[in-house]
């Protein structure tokens, strides 16, 4: 009975987070409920027992992806009311289409409720184990049957962190950095010289 | 009790709000990054209800590897917008095709 009236809280809160994150006058608001669906959504994902991508989706995309949202959000400067214009006038063509694409995928379910659709059986070479957690249970098959997929996800994650460093990094004229390899460089020849100035003449520098 | 369909069902109401907020705000770059975060999270619920339900542990598995590349599509995606705007002080994406120089 909990259960079911934790997934219907869940369920309804992650879809009113994701219809204001999509409607929010101020993106900053958006982000904020992008958080609260990602929330909802963990635990949804806990009432179905998948507890390590829950957990991994409160760390990544709150942790993360949401923050660098924010970040970027609130780093430029920009007229947001301008970026509205046209919002009420594509607002019957979207809703048309969204509720033409729903209904596709809800005639779906509607085909398995009526018998003409079944699920597929799994060759139970990837069943959870008997008397393991769930994390042991992914991290068993993660490093054995997908483990190339994971080194490739790693690739990815590295690339991608390149392509942004690489992106947005520039060299500003105006900062005066430090220099270290100059300053290891230097030599006390051409650092200092030896003058004997002629009395009452002074040094000049 | 809670099946395979009430999981379906709130993916498939979470995707479709993910396409219509692409739709809504066409010029705002940022909130369509957003839309395309809450479409991956409709279909990782997907991935999850189904692995979970039908005892199978790979639709875990590739529910990780689908938050990967999400978390790194919004990365290169933000970094493209931060030189956008730095060049061009607006992220209308009217006229981003002037983007190819």
């Amino acid at each position: 009975m909990i259960q079911v009236i934790a997934f219907y809280l869940f369920a309804a809160l992650a879809i009113l987070a994701g219809a204001l994150t999509i409607l929010s006058r101020n993106p900053v608001h958006s982000v904020l409920w992008l958080i609260v669906a990602f929330f909802n959504a963990a635990g949804l994902m806990v009432l179905c027992g998948a507890e390590f991508i829950a957990m991994l989706l409160v760390i990544v995309y709150v942790g993360a992806v949401a923050v660098l949202f924010l970040f970027v959000v609130m780093m430029l400067d920009i007229d947001f009311a301008e970026l509205r214009a046209g919002f009420i006038r594509n607002f019957p063509l979207g809703m048309l289409l969204a509720v033409v694409l729903f209904v596709e995928l809800f005639v779906g379910l509607i085909a398995r409720g009526a018998g003409k659709l079944t699920l597929g059986k799994p060759d139970g070479s990837a069943a959870p184990l008997a008397h393991a957690s769930n994390i042991e249970a992914i991290g068993t098959l993660l490093y054995t049957r997908y483990l190339f997929l994971f080194e490739a996800a790693g690739i990815i994650l590295l690339v991608a962190m390149i392509g942004a460093i690489v992106l947005t990094h520039r060299q500003r004229s105006d900062v005066r950095g430090q220099n270290v390899s100059k300053q290891v460089a230097r030599r006390p020849e051409e650092a200092t010289r030896n003058v004997s100035p002629e009395v009452g003449k002074g040094v000049s520098l | 009790m809670i099946g395979i369909e009430h999981y379906v069902v709130v993916s498939s109401i979470l995707f479709v709000l993910g396409v219509l907020g692409i739709f809504l705000n066409r010029k705002n770059v940022i909130v369509i990054l957003m839309a395309i975060e809450l479409i991956l999270l409709a279909v990782n619920i997907n991935l999850v209800a189904f692995s979970s339900f039908l005892g199978d542990l790979t639709g875990q598995i590739f529910a990780m590897f689908v938050l990967t590349v999400a978390a790194g599509e919004a990365a290169v995606g933000l970094a493209i917008l931060v030189i956008y705007f730095r060049g061009r002080g607006t992220i209308a994406v009217d006229d981003v095709n002037r983007m190819k120089g």
